[in-house]
């Protein structure tokens, strides 16, 4: 069964990489968590995002388009990048999510992915 | 003034239900033969109590009232199924309240439904939950994030184990004699689930100390008070309050971790250590050893070796293979080999954790790896296990710790 983590950030959780005195363990740990992932043999795919801030928006209303610089929402955790895990159940899902460094400041959203149609 | 007295009321019909929810809901339970109609009865006394306590005052003998109300609750319930087997049910828990109105001596069935709740037929994975959810009263949503499981799944498990108590008819009794070893075990697994594990053996493994330890120190105390006799729940009682006596020890200001080693003997609690020592005493005379005297005795030597400054390396080694030979679990295992390696035979130690299958992803067994591969004198390797380890650490503190080179015995 696959699952989609989605890995979501506090602003001060997004800071870090861009602190000297933090950036190491930041990257550190994910660069294990994303390494234990792959070697694991569970990930399917996944990517790190560049911050929000370089997100830009697209909406359709009444055939008018209206584009905007930023996320979608401007809340509070912002998605910092996912990936998608062949697990066999939610439990194995959950394991993994709260491995991830963003599990402490931030959060994980976990989501099955819909199979697809068979053919 | 009537706020206050409201308040008041509410206060200790919450302090009666916290402090005998498992035991009104044990001896509901077992005339009941149903966790899940025990629980509605005993919901609905709760409720009846804060509707007329504030108002009419609390009743002198609080636990009392409450199961008196309960049980006319589950008369109307089963009254409203209109079964003949439950009408008998109800003529029972109505006879036993004529004999027994208000005294405030109920008699204990909490170590019953501690029994049903580890039966053998109930899902291996949902008999401690279930155990946390009647003996303390524990909502699902908080037993779910101590275990790791979504909330829904937690309430299904839950739902699933109570209609299997009724539907199977598991019989709310003490088991017969030659049976008790077995089922106490279960027991005493169950609690030890909810306390996780402490790994102090292992630096740089995870923990897994959900924010039950309380709860299961609490249950263990109260299985060595209803089954006194019963030197294993003596055992499991002294290693959890070992393990629980250095937590202010283990984790620095800054959340980093502290391994045994390194730990500031000071900050452990004198008074826990000194009743697991008296814990472990009193399991010993009974002369019957079991897995959880050893982990008990393994933690005293851990404790008596940093308090001294005595190398105590070979005895632990020994101890682990005593512990092997009672429960040859995963966790057992990883921790034997790192014991090993401790006492000087770091290669046979490898053999031994290269022959654990199924640790791909165990936290455990890679951190134990990164020591033992170290002492092997194989840096670069020890450096990669020590990576993987992180990677499958769910604590900051010992990532970091990891990461630092912690497995060194001098971590740069």
């Amino acid at each position: 069964m696959q699952y989609m983590l989605q890995f979501r950030e506090t602003p001060e959780e997004r800071a870090k990489p861009n602190d000297p005195a933090q950036t190491g363990t930041y990257w550190g740990g994910w660069q294990a968590y994303i390494g234990a992932l792959a070697q694991s043999g569970v990930m399917v795919g996944g990517n790190v995002l560049r911050p929000p801030e370089t997100a830009t928006t697209l909406r359709v209303e009444n055939g008018t388009r209206h584009v905007v610089d930023g996320p979608f929402a401007d809340t509070k955790e912002q998605l910092a990048g996912f990936v998608i895990l062949d697990v066999p159940d939610l439990d194995a899902a959950l394991e993994w999510a709260a491995r991830a460094p963003c599990a402490s400041g931030g959060s994980v959203e976990v989501r099955p992915v819909l199979p697809p149609p068979a053919a | 003034m009537m706020d206050e007295a409201r308040r008041d009321a509410a206060a200790r019909a919450t302090i009666a239900a916290r402090e005998s929810y498992g035991k009104l809901l044990a001896i509901l339970a077992s005339r009941m033969h149903d966790v899940a109609a025990a629980e509605d009865a005993l919901a609905d006394a709760l409720a009846a109590a804060l509707a007329q306590w504030p108002r009419d005052g609390v009743p002198s003998n609080p636990v009392g009232w409450l199961l008196t109300v309960a049980r006319r609750s589950a008369g109307h319930a089963a009254a409203r199924r209109q079964t003949a087997a439950r009408g008998a049910v109800v003529v029972q828990m109505l006879e036993d309240e004529r004999n027994d109105p208000t005294a405030d001596d109920f008699g204990d069935d909490r170590l019953k439904l501690m029994f049903v709740c580890t039966h053998p037929a109930i899902a291996a994975d949902a008999q401690a939950p279930l155990m946390l959810q009647t003996v303390l009263g524990l909502d699902a949503t908080r037993i779910a994030a101590s275990f790791l499981v979504a909330p829904a799944s937690m309430g299904q498990r839950l739902v699933r184990a109570k209609r299997r108590i009724r539907d199977a008819g598991i019989a709310f009794a003490i088991p017969e004699p030659e049976d008790i070893p077995e089922r106490m075990s279960a027991v005493l697994s169950a609690i030890y689930a909810a306390y996780g594990a402490a790994w102090d053996d292992v630096a740089g493994a995870d923990p897994r100390l959900a924010d039950l330890a309380d709860e299961a120190i609490w249950l263990a105390r109260l299985t060595v008070q209803l089954a006194p006799d019963q030197p294993e729940a003596l055992g499991l009682l002294a290693m959890m309050l070992h393990c629980e006596a250095r937590r202010a020890a283990r984790r620095g200001p800054d959340g980093a971790f502290i391994p045994l080693r390194d730990q500031d003997v000071a900050l452990w609690s004198r008074e826990m250590m000194a009743e697991a020592e008296a814990a472990l005493r009193a399991a010993a005379q009974a002369g019957r050893p079991g897995r959880f005297q050893t982990e008990a005795a393994i933690q005293s030597l851990h404790a008596q070796s940093r308090m001294t400054g005595e190398r105590l390396h070979g005895p632990l080694a020994q101890l682990y293979d005593v512990l092997a030979r009672f429960a040859p679990t995963t966790g057992v295992l990883v921790a034997r080999a790192v014991a090993l390696a401790e006492n000087g035979e770091a290669d046979a130690a490898l053999a031994q954790l290269d022959a654990i299958t199924g640790a791909e992803t165990y936290q455990p067994w890679w951190a134990s790896r990164a020591r033992i591969l170290w002492l092997c004198g194989q840096e670069a390797t020890a450096h990669e296990a020590a990576s993987r380890a992180a990677g499958l650490s769910s604590d900051p503190g010992i990532r970091g710790f990891l990461l630092a080179g912690g497995y060194r015995d001098a971590p740069s």
